[in-house]
């Protein structure tokens, strides 16, 4: 560990997350690229997700530093960083329990809507983000703003977990052509 | 003076499948089921989950006798007892130095493991404890063995004969543990003029052959001496070689990287870095190799 040695955890490892967005990322030029509120908020939801899917008892005394960054903010931001940063965790070779896939849902006109773009978040309505551990359909992690009937809440969660599988399916096919390839490569 | 090259990026093109020999191995994803039945012990790469066992990283799943472990593609740097390695000094600590392997957690390498100059055998006093930074000091490469591994995985290291010690001139890559072959030694003098140290941790020194070998220095005396063009060319063509290598995932050894770099000698050095080249030389190795067995 770099710096932060009084933050070690003996058991276990700490998970450090950073979230950044890149000055051109939004449609006005971002003054500050990370240590605003929002930015805060989202690294802490990171960690939280990460923690939940990492299988950090096996590294006492050591720090995993995951650091996304944002180049084109247009909607789902959350759950992009979510899904690169489980990529990322497993072509390093981090054990985890499962993937984590994310994705946003929203409910729009009475039609819970997966996946949401930056036109349709800046609408104002209620958006769910879901973090989910594919096989075992465990959440890690759920986020709602607005305000939603609780009558509408299986629906959106609905959505937003088919989304999550659909994602999961797409992530799977290319973790699993790269092992391939690099297994044929490497021969032995 | 000559145009500059420029490339715009494209999507890299998966490698033709003509060398798939029908792999028989057993390949996992994270949350992979890999056997239900309770009688196998859980290696490294697994973990229990209700009843099953279920992979943790993305690998092949291996299988000895009543273990099964999944080995990652790309890991950081697991030391074993008896590997070379090569690091970097990070932290000059009391009777230590923190030596930075690649691996999970730092290195250490204690001054009583420690050459002293001139091969003497004694106990190490208060004087050298504060000689300690002139020996060695932040940023200075050593090549060591590893003398044990502690129980959380930190590796300590050793430099007990001459062949270790501080680097002296030379171009160090930085490649993954996973492709760096476990061969008898580590140390190679190369056909071509230059020498090579495969450090298992991943950490390859590239460094021109020294012209005798000075038993008496043990590795403290670092040889400033200019090196000249031509050694250095060699140099940089192997170094553009090992990239090329790893570019492709063929693994790292002697034959290998001689081969690859025969195989380079029609182009310039700096034309090595392009994928396309990289791809036919490496194929033009792997046909060698091939033959080599064959």
């Amino acid at each position: 560990m770099r710096g932060s040695r009084s933050k070690a955890l003996h058991d276990r490892a700490l998970v450090n997350c950073q979230y950044s967005m890149a000055t051109f990322s939004t449609g006005e030029r971002k003054r500050r690229p990370h240590g605003d509120r929002k930015s805060s908020e989202m690294t802490l939801h990171l960690k939280q997700t990460f923690e939940a899917a990492i299988l950090t008892q096996l590294y006492p005394r050591s720090q995993i530093d995951i650091y996304v960054q944002i180049l084109q903010a247009d909607g789902g931001n959350y759950c992009a960083c979510v899904n690169a940063a489980t990529l990322a965790t497993i072509d390093a070779g981090i054990p985890m329990r499962d993937y984590v896939c994310a994705s946003s849902a929203g409910f729009i006109e009475d039609t819970p809507l997966a996946d949401l773009n930056y036109v349709e978040e800046a609408a104002g309505g209620p958006q769910v983000a879901l973090a989910l551990l594919p096989k075992s359909d465990q959440i890690a992690l759920l986020e709602m703003n607005s305000r939603l009937h609780e009558d509408h809440l299986e629906q959106v969660i609905e959505a937003a977990s088919k989304a999550c599988k659909d994602v999961y399916a797409v992530l799977d096919q290319v973790v699993r052509d790269h092992v391939h390839e690099v297994t044929t490569l490497l021969g032995e | 003076m000559a145009a500059i090259e420029i490339r715009l990026p494209v999507a890299r093109k998966p490698v033709v499948q003509s060398l798939a020999q029908g792999s028989d191995k057993h390949l996992v994803a994270p949350g992979d089921t890999i056997t239900t039945d309770t009688g196998y012990m859980r290696g490294h790469g697994t973990y229990m989950g209700d009843e099953k066992l279920v992979a943790s990283v993305a690998g092949a799943v291996e299988r000895v006798n009543k273990l099964i472990c999944v080995k990652a593609l790309k890991t950081r740097y697991n030391g074993e007892v008896g590997d070379i390695v090569v690091g970097r000094v990070t932290e000059v600590q009391q009777k230590r130095w923190k030596v930075e392997t690649n691996a999970r957690l730092d290195s250490v390498l204690l001054l009583s493991s420690m050459n002293l100059p001139g091969g003497e055998l004694r106990r190490r006093s208060a004087e050298d404890e504060l000689a300690m930074r002139d020996y060695l000091h932040e940023g200075d490469l050593i090549s060591a063995e590893v003398q044990a591994v502690f129980s959380d995985g930190a590796v300590s290291l050793h430099t007990r004969s001459l062949k270790y010690g501080k680097l002296g001139q030379g171009v160090l890559v930085q490649v993954s543990p996973s492709l760096v072959k476990r061969q008898k030694t580590h140390f190679h003098d190369l056909p071509c003029g230059a020498s090579v140290i495969l450090g298992n941790n991943g950490f390859i020194w590239i460094y021109p052959t020294p012209e005798q070998k000075d038993e008496e220095a043990g590795g403290f005396v670092t040889n400033l001496k200019p090196v000249s063009l031509h050694d250095r060319e060699v140099i940089s063509r192997l170094r553009n070689c090992i990239l090329a290598l790893v570019a492709q995932k063929l693994m790292l050894y002697d034959t290998s990287i001689v081969y690859c770099y025969e195989a380079s000698l029609p182009h310039q050095i700096k034309d090595l870095l392009k994928p396309e080249v990289m791809q036919e030389i490496v194929l033009e190795t792997r046909q060698r190799l091939l033959e080599l067995e064959g």
